[in-house]
């Protein structure tokens, strides 16, 4: 990756950080979950899916299945940033004249499904990349999973049957943030070790640094990693990533700011300043 | 009305894009004009024949469907005992256009794939057309997990979706086109049962009505509408004027018909293979509230309880459901215990199991 792209990427991200960061106050959203997930987004509408707002009826363009559903702040920061949604629409956050809530639905142009059930767009990926087989046609189909959701046992089940039927077009992208909900993975439902577990279920898996926009690329520019195996990415990413005052906290999953606090967090995404965090932790699960 | 002829002619018409060559289709209306009985397989077949968008699923439950992947290829997906992907799957294919008919167990996809259900094909509104074995008494000797007798109440209660019971396997054939060519979500319980009655074209939300009753008049749906006719006929001889209707589609409704029957002023009889809370009676109830109406009713069904597992014809008379024994229930209700209402009632076993 040149780095000219490099920069042009990380500058997107951290705009797309901004907005996540605006939109956890008043009555605020999941953060942390939102944070690791950002740059894996950016790189993947900005630079790799076939997918924009002009081709969003196209039955061949990529599909990209968010199944944690919960970081949709990540997502429509970045659809904000490229031209999916007016940036106004951002403010209507949790409003009635609108659609834009905790969970992503199909209200919002690009969001192919909705999700907030965890452990459900496997299986609906499934059956767009079977269909997409079926017709001969070429896109991928990648569904976006957390690593707490892989506790849900639909993941594993939607990846043995999409192993038997050979789904090759099927990408599996853990965001690997080591947190569930407010607790470490490992401390309470241990996934380790993680790639042999999707290798066992029948897949090709590579493990890469979500963060790292070089190595997303050499990761996703392989796919498909075989002629008749679905594919895996496990993501290390850092949860809260961007704010080091949240960063890897099993507290800060789901953030709710004071007006002062975002105006800090704004400076600290920009390395100005720490931020003292006072408002209370909020454990929503 | 849509015949079962005219149904094809519909999904072609709706969908031109997917037509087959010319000779193909003619090949294949001959066919259909030259078969007068077809049965469930041979029907979903021909529709998907005519229809590209209709794909055959299953949950490793292949009982009316075996002969079908060499014919359909990709479009019969197998997903083995995973009643949830299946029905995620389905509703990933029925976002790219397709329509999905879903096989399994009644039980299983109701209860376990319910949030599946409900989630990813209730809320976008999708056409899977859920197909659900062995529903209420039909899955006889399998015992209490395979009793899917709160399932009429579950699936009505997801928004949009339709919910369908025929009374035996011409009643199914001839409700499916109609089924399978509407837009919305459906869920069907599946009844391969011999027909013992001769039934008219069905069109949904309409109710067939058997006959009409000063005194009795029983509302079912599903394999119990055999058992009905037998009552019905038992207690013809005894000298009640008896109505019988065979509701064939429960959401929606044909509330015309129901209330017709209420404001008739006989003993309404909910006849159903199923909890008596959410179903039939429950159904009945809320109409005549939001009608702000009253009607002596007697609900025949399974009150707080599974059923006890045997042969068919085992559980029909353990529980009090064939024909004599729900002519009797009527009668005593009536006050009657003079009639014994006939012999004991011959049930013919079911051919099908799971």
């Amino acid at each position: 990756m040149t780095s000219e792209k490099k920069q042009a990427l990380s500058e997107l991200a951290l705009r797309v950080r901004e907005h996540i960061v605006r939109l956890s106050t008043d009555g605020g959203c999941f953060t942390g979950a939102s944070l690791s997930c950002a740059d894996l987004l950016v790189y993947l509408y900005a630079d790799f899916l076939n997918v924009h707002p002009g081709n969003l009826q196209d039955p061949e363009r990529d599909y990209l299945f968010l199944s944690k559903g919960h970081d949709v702040p990540a997502l429509y920061g970045t659809f904000a940033e490229l031209g999916f949604m007016p940036k106004e629409r951002l403010s209507n956050h949790l409003k009635s004249n609108d659609s834009i809530y905790w969970h992503p639905n199909r209200s919002v142009p690009g969001v192919e499904f909705h999700s907030g059930s965890l452990g459900h767009l496997p299986s609906v990926a499934l059956g767009v990349a079977l269909d997409a087989r079926m017709r001969g046609q070429q896109q991928h189909v990648i569904v976006i999973t957390g690593d707490g959701e892989l506790n849900e046992g639909t993941c594993w089940e939607a990846l043995l049957v999409a192993s038997a039927h050979k789904v090759n077009n099927l990408t599996i992208v853990v965001d690997r943030n080591h947190f569930q909900a407010n607790i470490a993975t490992e401390d309470l439902i241990p996934l380790e070790p993680l790639a042999p577990k999707f290798e066992a279920f029948g897949a090709v898996v590579k493990r890469i640094d979500g963060h790292d926009f070089t190595a997303l690329e050499e990761a996703f520019t392989a796919l498909p990693f075989s002629s008749d195996k679905p594919s895996v990415i496990i993501c290390d990413t850092v949860r809260g990533r961007g704010l080091p005052s949240i960063e890897r906290r099993a507290d800060r999953w789901f953030c709710n700011f004071s007006s002062e606090e975002i105006t800090s967090l704004l400076k600290e995404l920009h390395s100005q300043e720490a931020t003292k965090l006072t408002s209370e932790t909020l454990t929503v699960r | 009305m849509l015949t079962k002829e005219a149904s094809y002619h519909g999904c072609l018409r709706q969908n031109p894009s997917y037509l087959p060559e010319r000779r193909e289709r003619d090949r294949m209306l001959r066919r259909l004009s030259m078969t007068s009985k077809m049965n469930y397989e041979q029907l979903i077949h021909e529709t998907a024949l005519a229809d590209e968008r209709l794909l055959v699923m299953t949950a490793e439950n292949r009982a009316l469907i075996r002969n079908l992947p060499g014919p359909l290829g990709a479009r019969f997906i197998d997903t083995g005992i995973t009643e949830q992907t299946m029905i995620g799957a389905a509703a990933g294919l029925a976002l790219r256009g397709r329509v999905p008919v879903v096989h399994a167990l009644a039980t299983f996809l109701t209860l376990r794939a319910f949030e599946f259900i409900r989630t990813d094909v209730g809320i976008p509104h999708l056409p899977v057309k859920i197909s659900a074995f062995v529903p209420g008494f039909l899955s006889d000797g399998n015992g209490p997990t395979h009793q899917a007798i709160e399932d009429v109440s579950l699936m009505r209660g997801i928004p949009g979706m339709t919910v369908f019971a025929p009374a035996d396997e011409q009643d199914m054939l001839a409700m499916l086109p109609a089924i399978w060519a509407s837009p919305d979500p459906a869920y069907l319980r599946v009844n391969t049962r011999p027909a013992t009655y001769q039934h008219t074209p069905f069109e949904i939300g309409k109710a067939e009505i058997v006959s009409e009753g000063k005194d009795i008049t029983i509302l079912t749906y599903g394999m119990l509408f055999e058992q009905a006719l037998i009552a019905k006929d038992l207690l013809t001889q005894a000298g009640y004027s008896v109505g019988l209707v065979n509701l064939r589609s429960l959401k929606p409704l044909d509330e015309a018909a129901v209330l017709k029957v209420v404001r008739g002023g006989s003993l309404v009889v909910t006849l159903e293979d199923h909890f008596q809370t959410g179903g039939l009676y429950s159904i009945l109830a809320e109409l005549l509230l939001a009608h702000e109406l009253t009607a002596k009713v007697l609900p025949l069904a399974l009150k707080e309880r599974w059923y006890k597992p045997g042969l068919l014809s085992e559980v029909l008379e353990y529980e009090g459901f064939t024909g004599q024994h729900i002519a009797r229930r009527i009668g005593e209700r009536l006050g009657d215990g003079a009639h014994t209402f006939g012999a004991k009632t011959k049930v013919v076993e079911n051919e099908f199991a799971e």
